[in-house]
C-alpha cells in the first residue's frame, strides 16, 4: 500500500513527474498538479484553455500536464474539484506559490499568512501578493522566502 | 456548558461557499419557553441555533437529540401542538407553534380528532418517490420526452442530499464536474420546477398494486391518494451507526445531519468536532465542518488505510487536521450531551489496543460510517431483494433498465446500490426511459449513451465496488429469468 493511502500525504517521491522542471519555472508559473489516483474526474482538462492537460476517454486516467504548454493562468485551479492544483513560480526575485483556498476569512495582499506543508506543519511564513475569486473559491498567490518551501507548503493558516 | 451558546450564536452570517437568506423572524414555543427562529427552519435546526440540542427523551429519560436530520431515523419525535411522534427534523417552524419533548413515544390523546380534510386524488403517468439527484434527473429526463411526472419528496427542501454539498462534482462536464453540489440541485430544480408537481413535505407512507401502482402519501396533514402507471423509487439511503458506549448522546450525530444543519440551515453543529470514518463522506464533511468555522480535532479511520479519495484527505491534512488510520472510537462521554471522546488504536483484528487510548474534549461526534439503502417502498410492493455487501446491504434486485422484479416498478440512486450523486443521476435518467419504454416510447439509443457515462465513472480502483455490486444484481436477475 502506497504511505499516502494511510497518511494522506504525498511524498515529493511519489509526486515525482507531476512537479514541473525548474527550467521551466524560471520561465513563469506553471500548474502543479498531485493528483495521482484512478479518480473519474477530468475538469481540469477540459478548463485548460492552452491543451495542455490530457486525461482521454477513460475519465479515471491521471492529468497529464504538457509543461512546456501550460500558461500558468490558474483555469484548473478554479475547477478542480480535489484542490489538488497549485501554481509554482521562480520568474521573479522570490518563488510564488499559488494555492486555492475556501476559508474565511480570505487573507488579502499584503497579509503574512503561516504556510503549512502537506501534512499540515507550519514550515515558514510567506506573504499574501494577491487574492484573485474564481468563484467561490480564492486563489491566494504568495510570496515565499525560500526556494525549498516552493516544493514543501500547500496550506495556509491567517495569523500567528 | 457544551449544550447551550449565547443569543443564537450559532447561526452562521458568512460562510465562504454558501448563503444563507433567512426568512421572517417568529417566535415558537419548546416546552413552553419561547424560541426565536427563521421561516424555512426546521423545529430542530432552530432549536439547534438556540442552543438546545436535546430534542426529546426515552422513556426511561436518556436524552435524545439528532441523527440523521432527514426524516429516516426517528430519534428527533416531538409533540407539536398536541400532535405525537412528529419528526421535528423534517417539520418547519410556524409562528405560535408549541413543540415539546417527549418522554418515550407520544401517545395519541383518544379525544383527538383529526381536522377530517378529505384525501386529495391525483393521477399521473410517472410518479417518482424521492427529489434528490436521482429523482430530479428522472423527472428532467421524462419531461424532456413530454411526460410531465408527479414528484414527492419527505424534505422540506427538495434536492435531496445534493443542496448539502459544497464542494464541486467530479465526474466529466456532462455530469456536472466541477460544480458545486449545492447548485446542481438549484439547477435541476428550476430546470422541473415549472413542469412538475413536486410534491414537498410530502411522505409516502405505502405503495400497493392497484390499477397500476397507488401510492398513499401524508402532507400538511392531509392523505393524497396518487394513481401512477409506472413509478420510479429513488429514495436514498440512510447512515449506519455504530455500537460505543454513549452512542446515545445528543452531539452524536450522522455526518448527513452535520451537513444539513451547517450547510442548509447555516447552523455551527458545535465547537470541537471528531470525524468517525475516511470515506469521502467522512473527509468531505470534516472539511466543510472547518469551512463553518468548527475545529476538526481529527479523522478516525479503524481501517489501515482511508477510505476516500487522496485528494480529499490532502485537503483536511494540509489544513492540519490529522488522520488516524487504525484508530477506532472507544466512547462518547458526557452527562446529558457529548463532552469527551475516547479514541483507540486496534490491532489486526480491529481490536482496541489496551493503553493506546486518548480522551478528547469536544462537543461534537460525527459517524461516516457507511450508509444503508432505503428500500421499504420497493420491499411493500413485493420486490425481490437481495444482499450485496458492495451495494451497501439490502437492495431491489433490478436489471441494467434500473425495473425491479415488480413489471413498471424501477429504482434508482442510493436505493439501488449506494454510489456517488453523479451516478445516482445516471441512473434517475435510465429509470426515467425505462418508464418511458413502458409507455411506449422508443428510447433505444439514448440509453446506451447513459450506459457509457455510467461505465466510465465507474471504471477504476474507487468504482470496483458498485461495478461488482451491479454485476452480481444481473447475474441474480439472469438466474431468476432460466432458474
Amino acid at each position: 500500500m502506497a504511505s499516502f493511502r494511510r497518511t494522506g500525504v504525498l511524498s515529493l517521491a511519489e509526486l515525482a513527474g507531476q512537479l514541473p522542471p525548474l527550467e521551466r519555472l524560471r520561465k513563469g508559473p506553471c500548474a502543479a498538479i498531485e493528483c495521482v489516483e484512478e479518480i473519474p474526474c477530468n475538469p481540469c482538462e477540459e478548463a485548460c484553455p492552452a491543451g495542455a492537460i490530457s486525461v482521454g476517454e477513460e475519465i479515471t486516467s491521471v492529468p497529464r500536464l504538457d509543461f512546456q504548454r501550460c500558461t500558468g493562468c490558474g483555469a484548473c485551479l478554479a475547477v478542480c474539484p480535489g484542490l489538488a492544483i497549485f501554481l509554482l513560480d521562480l520568474s521573479g526575485d522570490r518563488p510564488r506559490l499559488t494555492v486555492p483556498y475556501e476559508l474565511l476569512p480570505v487573507p488579502q495582499p499584503g497579509e503574512e499568512v503561516e504556510l503549512l506543508s502537506r501534512a499540515g506543519e507550519a514550515v515558514g511564513r510567506g506573504k499574501v501578493v494577491r487574492a484573485r475569486r474564481a468563484g467561490t473559491t480564492w486563489l491566494l498567490t504568495l510570496e515565499l522566502p525560500s526556494e525549498g518551501l516552493l516544493w514543501e507548503a500547500r496550506g495556509v493558516r491567517r495569523g500567528k | 456548558m457544551p449544550n447551550r451558546s449565547r443569543d443564537n450564536g450559532q447561526r452562521l452570517s458568512h460562510h465562504p461557499i454558501l448563503e444563507f437568506p433567512r426568512g421572517r423572524k417568529l417566535t415558537f414555543f419548546f416546552d413552553g419557553r419561547p424560541i426565536t427562529a427563521y421561516e424555512g427552519e426546521t423545529i430542530a435546526a432552530a432549536l439547534h441555533a438556540a442552543g438546545i440540542r436535546i430534542l426529546t427523551h426515552t422513556e426511561a429519560g436518556r436524552p435524545r437529540g439528532l441523527f440523521c436530520a432527514i426524516g429516516k431515523c426517528s430519534s428527533c419525535l416531538v409533540t407539536v401542538d398536541g400532535v405525537p411522534n412528529v419528526k421535528g427534523c423534517v417539520t418547519p417552524v410556524r409562528a405560535g407553534m408549541r413543540v415539546e419533548s417527549q418522554r418515550g413515544p407520544g401517545r395519541i390523546d383518544p379525544s383527538f380528532r383529526p381536522r377530517g380534510l378529505a384525501p386529495v386524488h391525483q393521477r399521473a403517468e410517472v410518479a417518482i418517490v424521492g427529489g434528490g439527484p436521482a429523482g430530479l434527473a428522472a423527472a428532467q429526463t421524462l419531461l424532456s420526452h413530454g411526460v410531465k411526472p408527479l414528484c414527492l419528496d419527505e424534505n422540506p427542501h427538495p434536492g435531496g442530499q445534493l443542496v448539502k454539498q459544497t464542494h464541486k462534482f467530479f465526474g466529466s462536464r456532462a455530469e456536472k464536474a466541477g460544480t458545486r453540489g449545492h447548485r446542481i440541485a438549484q439547477e435541476l430544480l428550476a430546470q422541473v420546477a415549472s413542469e412538475v408537481e413536486l410534491l414537498a413535505g410530502a411522505q409516502v407512507l405505502g405503495a400497493y398494486e392497484e390499477e397500476g401502482r397507488l401510492l398513499v402519501a401524508s402532507r400538511a396533514g392531509r392523505l393524497h391518494l396518487i394513481q401512477a402507471r409506472q413509478l420510479i423509487v429513488a429514495t436514498g439511503a440512510q447512515e449506519r451507526f455504530l455500537l460505543f458506549p454513549g452512542n446515545d448522546l445528543p452531539g452524536v450525530y450522522g455526518a448527513g445531519a452535520v451537513q444539513t444543519l451547517m450547510n442548509v440551515y447555516g447552523i455551527k453543529p458545535g465547537r470541537r468536532a471528531l470525524m468517525v470514518g475516511a470515506g469521502n463522506v467522512g473527509l468531505i464533511v470534516a472539511y466543510q465542518l472547518l469551512q463553518a468555522g468548527v475545529e476538526v480535532l481529527g479523522v478516525v479511520e479503524v481501517l489501515p488505510e482511508i477510505g476516500g479519495y487522496h485528494v480529499h484527505a490532502a485537503k483536511l491534512r494540509r489544513l492540519g487536521v490529522p488522520i488516524h488510520t487504525r484508530h477506532t472510537l472507544i466512547a462518547a462521554l458526557g452527562e446529558r450531551a457529548v463532552e469527551a471522546a475516547v479514541i483507540a488504536e486496534v490491532d489486526e483484528e480491529l481490536r482496541p489496543i489496551p493503553g493506546t487510548e486518548r480522551e478528547l474534549e469536544l462537543d461534537l461526534i460525527c459517524l461516516a460510517v457507511g450508509l444503508s439503502p432505503s428500500t421499504r417502498l420497493v420491499e411493500q410492493l413485493g420486490a425481490r431483494m437481495a444482499w450485496v455487501g458492495e451495494l451497501g446491504g439490502w437492495v431491489p434486485v433490478h436489471d441494467e433498465r434500473m425495473e425491479t422484479t415488480v413489471p413498471g416498478v424501477y429504482v434508482a440512486g442510493d436505493c439501488a446500490g449506494i454510489g456517488e450523486a453523479s451516478t445516482a443521476m445516471l441512473e434517475g435518467k435510465l429509470a426515467a426511459l425505462s418508464a418511458l419504454e413502458g409507455l411506449g416510447q422508443r428510447v433505444e439509443g439514448e440509453r446506451r449513451g447513459v450506459w457509457q457515462a455510467l461505465a466510465r465513472l465507474r471504471a477504476g480502483p474507487f468504482g470496483r465496488r458498485p461495478r461488482l455490486g451491479k454485476e452480481k444484481l444481473l447475474s441474480l436477475m439472469k438466474e431468476m429469468a432460466y432458474g
